[in-house]
């Protein structure tokens, strides 16, 4: 048994590398996406193959059963999953494989962990080289990371699912308790290091076990966007440790892509809501007590009725949707895509306009509008859109709110000024679909609803945008 | 309570304060409601509709329910037979009438005036000056056009060029702008000209060319409507309408202020001065009117030929829409002062809006209201702009200082780094630069794929756990075989759901 690959292995372990650089780099835009996807399948496949080859030329074929069984498992699984979620679930399929991705870390951490220990050829082999510490603090690392992706995707997964409130978790000096967490972890690792034994790596597992569970329960629902991003940084980084300790460069540069990866899209989140990632992963807006926003009298709001907002609708030329969360909830998007169709035939013009942090998940109306067939080149992001406002006639506010709230732009003071927002009210008229007047996720009143261009729709989106495609007026040929 | 929707004794009068559409929102708010029968008729709405929607359909005993809502102001008759208590909203044009409101107060009754809402942004929805305006205005182009003997879109024909019309509004309120916007759909020129030079926009925006003298800025008012105007001003505008007088085929004149007559702008010489076959049309003829010659609900064609119509009545000329707007204002001011659903109404007399409309309560005369200091005009509300705060100017050189800096102290630290760790550094710093960069480039809309694509990725991790399958050590080879199926199970799944989402996304 060696530590070190043969040629050939790290050899196609380098090809796999390249072939991860340009899947993501095919992923740029929507003309080569498909290319990129099948780049990453060329590489892992390349790698797996190899790999299996090194196992059984070193194992012996016996080997081959359980790789061929556990393989063919997870395949089935991963294969299922991924044919039968709904696009709504996107969120949460993708914590959860965050989740395995942080186990499977801990994992072969461990596992490293109880070769050196018990394998004498593999510890005499470390011993040999004189990295035994070094190796030692690796897996503590991995372990750590792999807990904390393991337990924070759970909980991640728990809340996008609703099987776990979505309202932050608010202990006592929880900062406290987390700086605790960290700093007896890392007492443990000297202990570790110094005199490597099962109980202080097992004591240091249940911490951070803790510690990603309680991370991501105190971060509200609504920053669930930063949370997947972060956390999908989290299990590259996972992986990176893995190949710190495994001697692996392919898993280091995998972990590193996957880890830069998610630590960028967490960055566009939070320049999105406009809020420093520490505050994000610190905890929610209004953890701290202060639900901001005194209450404003904006006056009232008034009410449309579906077939007013058709008639208004049949009337434009230009129209720009802006979706949010509220049109996933109710899968709204297939009676908005086909009221784009509609008008669309009709003549008008209709886009979309997304605001970075709609949704839960950095893409996720995208996705939702795509799954319903709406042409991807009219869906357009914030910064596209914005300056086209003031030349639209209506504007479809569908399950927004923050995301369109102009007291983050003429307001100092309010909880979300300074937030990039779409400048919906600039438009001739905006139709806010809405299920009752509550407030939204920061828990700020939004005075767009009390603008007098501003009519309100209540009721489930998905029921009023099919209320609305029932009274279009039926075009009569000219 | 039950309401009563009497039916109107106005002659001539075809509106109704209830249409079947919004008897149903009545009864959504608690109240029983009775229609007169044949109320609606003459607005197209028959009794069998009120009944189906709810109402009940009764005679003469609509005036003994709780709340009677009305349109126009009730006639002496119908005064009598108010009883104490009881609760009337309809016209009542209180600054003009004080004896109606004295008359009311005898009866003990409470009234509220639906031409007394404030002028403020909350009020809108209840204020009917502004519905019925918008259908007078729309109605005021129709009636001109009806006159008018020629075409208002230009045209060229076989049978020769047709001009188009040219009209000129004056007074650009509601009911100025929807003339404006009227006439310009019909295909006329379209000018108009207001003494408040902040509406400039909204006309223009309605697609007709505003108007302008040069005089100072008078400043918008604090009420909406225009202030008393300087004899500089009004020989300047007085020399406009002069000079358009002669030019255009339309004059619609929309200048009325609620409680004062209307000021004169077409005097008999500008009439005079117009081209035979000419239409005025005077909206504020049942205030006195502003052009000279107009005589109430009346048409009248001069000397030289043109015709002056001072219909007062242009929004009961609609009678079917001008019902259903003025009934939503009354629904709006029921669902207003009835804030617990209940069937109660509850006259919160510290709203500003219900003050406003309060003019007589109990008995107890209200009239005037203490003002309400809320302009209409956009331009007066100048918004506090926030000043951006001050964008620290990074100093480029910082750039460099903490490049050199990490380096520096990554020299430092490698000495210390032992042999194998050197190399692993390397390609994870490298690959991190590599990541940052080419993840950068990700479209918006590629995120959640992107995420997926990272997911199936990760689960490289596979090739880590394939290689302790085969250890002999029993622990050992049980935990990589749970790793090796979930890590698979990101790679399947991670690529499949990709591959799946790249599908979805199509071009148009």
């Amino acid at each position: 048994m060696e530590l070190t690959t043969p040629t050939l292995v790290t050899a196609a372990y380098l090809v796999t590398a390249i072939l991860f650089i340009l899947a993501f780099a095919n992923l740029n835009k929507h003309e080569t996406a498909k290319h990129g996807n099948y780049f990453g399948i060329a590489g892992i496949t390349v790698a797996i193959v190899s790999t299996i080859g090194l196992a059984i030329s070193r194992d012996g074929w016996q080997v081959l059963a359980f790789i061929v069984a556990a393989m063919l498992v997870g395949a089935v699984i991963g294969i299922w999953r991924a044919r039968t979620v709904e696009m709504t679930g996107m969120p949460e399929l993708i914590a959860l494989l965050h989740s395995f991705v942080g186990l499977a870390a801990m994992l072969v951490a461990y596992n490293s962990f109880l070769e050196a220990e018990n394998v004498p050829e593999v510890k005499a082999l470390y011993e040999a080289l004189g990295t035994t510490a070094i190796h030692n603090g690796e897996v503590f690392l991995g372990v750590f990371i792999g807990a904390v992706t393991l337990t924070g995707s759970i909980v991640a997964f728990l809340k996008l699912s609703a099987r776990m409130k979505s309202a932050p978790l608010v202990l006592p000096a929880r900062h406290w308790m987390n700086l605790a967490a960290v700093l007896v972890s890392l007492g443990l690792m000297v202990w570790f290091v110094v005199e490597p034994n099962i109980l202080p790596l097992a004591i240091m597992t249940v911490i951070a076990l803790l510690f990603g569970w309680h991370l991501v329960a105190s971060i509200g629902g609504g920053d669930m966007p930063v949370v997947i991003s972060m956390l999908n940084s989290y299990s590259g980084w996972a992986a990176a440790a893995t190949g710190f300790l495994l001697n692996n460069n392919l898993l280091i540069v995998a972990g590193a892509l996957v880890g830069s990866s998610g630590a960028y899209l967490s960055y566009i989140m939070c320049v999105g809501m406009n809020r420093s990632f520490i505050s994000v992963i610190a905890g929610g807006f209004g953890t701290d007590g202060q639900i901001a926003g005194e209450a404003k009298d904006y006056g009232e709001h008034r009410e449309v009725s579906a077939e007013e907002a058709a008639l208004m609708l049949a009337e434009a030329s230009s129209v720009i949707i802006t979706p949010g969360y509220g049109m996933a909830v109710a899968q709204a998007q297939y009676p908005v895509a086909e009221l784009t169709r509609r008008l669309r035939e009709n003549g008008t013009e209709v886009r979309f306009g997304i605001h970075p942090v709609a949704g839960r998940l950095p893409g996720h109306m995208n996705v939702l509008l795509a799954e319903a067939k709406v042409p991807y080149d009219i869906v357009l992001e914030m910064d596209e859109i914005n300056d086209d406002f003031p030349s639209t006639d209506v504007v479809l506010v569908i399950g927004a709110n923050d995301t369109v709230n102009p007291a983050a732009i003429d307001e100092p003071g309010s909880p979300i000024e300074g937030m990039p927002v779409l400048h919906v009210w600039e438009a001739a008229d905006v139709i806010v679909f809405k299920r009752s007047m509550a407030t939204g996720y920061a828990g700020v009143q939004n005075p767009l609803f009390f603008k007098q261009n501003t009519q309100m729709l209540f009721g489930d989106a998905k029921v009023r945008v099919e209320d609305i495609i029932a009274a279009l007026p039926v075009k009569v040929s000219a | 309570m039950r309401i009563g929707v009497p039916r109107e004794s106005k002659p001539g009068e075809r509106r109704v304060a209830a249409t079947p559409k919004t008897v149903e929102r009545i009864l959504k708010l608690g109240y029983e409601i009775s229609v007169e029968a044949g109320a609606g008729a003459a607005a197209s709405f028959p009794d069998e509709h009120y009944l189906a929607a709810g109402a009940d359909v009764v005679g003469e005993e609509v005036w003994d329910a709780d709340i009677v809502l009305k349109i126009n102001p009730p006639s002496a008759a119908e005064v009598q037979r108010l009883r104490a208590g009881q609760l009337i909203a309809c016209l009542l044009a209180p600054a003009l009438d004080p004896d109606l409101l004295a008359a009311l107060a005898d009866r003990r009754v409470t009234a509220l005036a639906m031409d007394a809402v404030p002028r403020i942004s909350r009020a809108q929805s209840l204020d009917v000056l502004s519905s019925m305006a918008n259908l007078g205005g729309y109605r005021a182009v129709v009636e001109a056009a009806h006159e008018f003997g020629s075409v208002f879109t230009g045209q060229v024909t076989a049978a020769g060029k047709v001009p188009p019309a040219k009209v000129l509004v004056i007074g650009a309120g509601v009911a100025g702008l929807a003339a404006i916007g009227t006439a310009n759909s019909l295909g006329a020129i379209v000018r108009a000209f207001d003494a408040r030079p902040e509406v400039a926009e909204q006309v223009e925006s309605m697609g007709a060319e505003f108007l302008r003298i040069d005089v100072e800025d008078t400043g918008p008012s604090a009420d909406g409507y225009l202030r008393g105007t300087t004899a500089d001003f009004d020989a300047k505008a007085a020399a406009l309408y002069a000079e358009q007088a002669r030019d255009v085929d339309i004059v619609i004149t929309t200048a009325l202020i609620p409680g004062r007559p209307a000021p004169r702008l077409l005097t008999e010489q500008m009439v005079a001065s117009m081209r035979p076959g000419s239409v005025v049309v005077d909206m504020a003829a049942g205030n006195g009117g502003n052009v000279a010659g107009s005589v109430a609900d009346e048409k009248v064609v001069t000397d030289n030929g043109v015709t002056i119509l001072g219909y007062t009545d242009l929004p009961g000329r609609l009678p079917t829409q001008a019902s259903q707007l003025f009934g939503t204002n009354l629904v709006n001011l029921l669902t207003l002062i009835t804030p617990e659903k209940d069937g109660r109404p509850v006259l919160d007399l510290d709203d500003v809006v219900v003050r406003g409309m309060t003019v007589v309560q109990r008995g107890e005369l209200l009239w005037p209201p203490p003002p309400v200091q809320v302009s209409a005009a956009p331009a007066a509300a100048v918004p506090a702009r926030v000043e951006p705060k001050p964008v620290t100017v990074k100093d480029p050189r910082r750039k460099f200082v903490y490049v050199g800096a990490g380096a520096a102290a990554f020299l430092a630290l490698a000495p210390f780094m032992p042999q194998t760790f050197l190399p692993q550094i390397t390609v994870f710093a490298l690959a991190i630069v590599i990541g940052y960069y080419v993840i950068g480039n990700v479209h918006h809309a590629l995120h959640t794929p992107l995420m997926s694509e990272t997911n199936a990725i990760s689960g490289v991790i596979v090739v880590g756990a394939l290689l302790q399958l085969g250890t002999g050590n029993s622990v050992i080879t049980a935990l990589a075989v749970i790793a090796v199926l979930i890590a698979s199970i990101n790679v399947f799944g991670g690529f499949m759901v990709t591959y799946r989402m790249l599908n979805m996304f199509r071009k148009a």
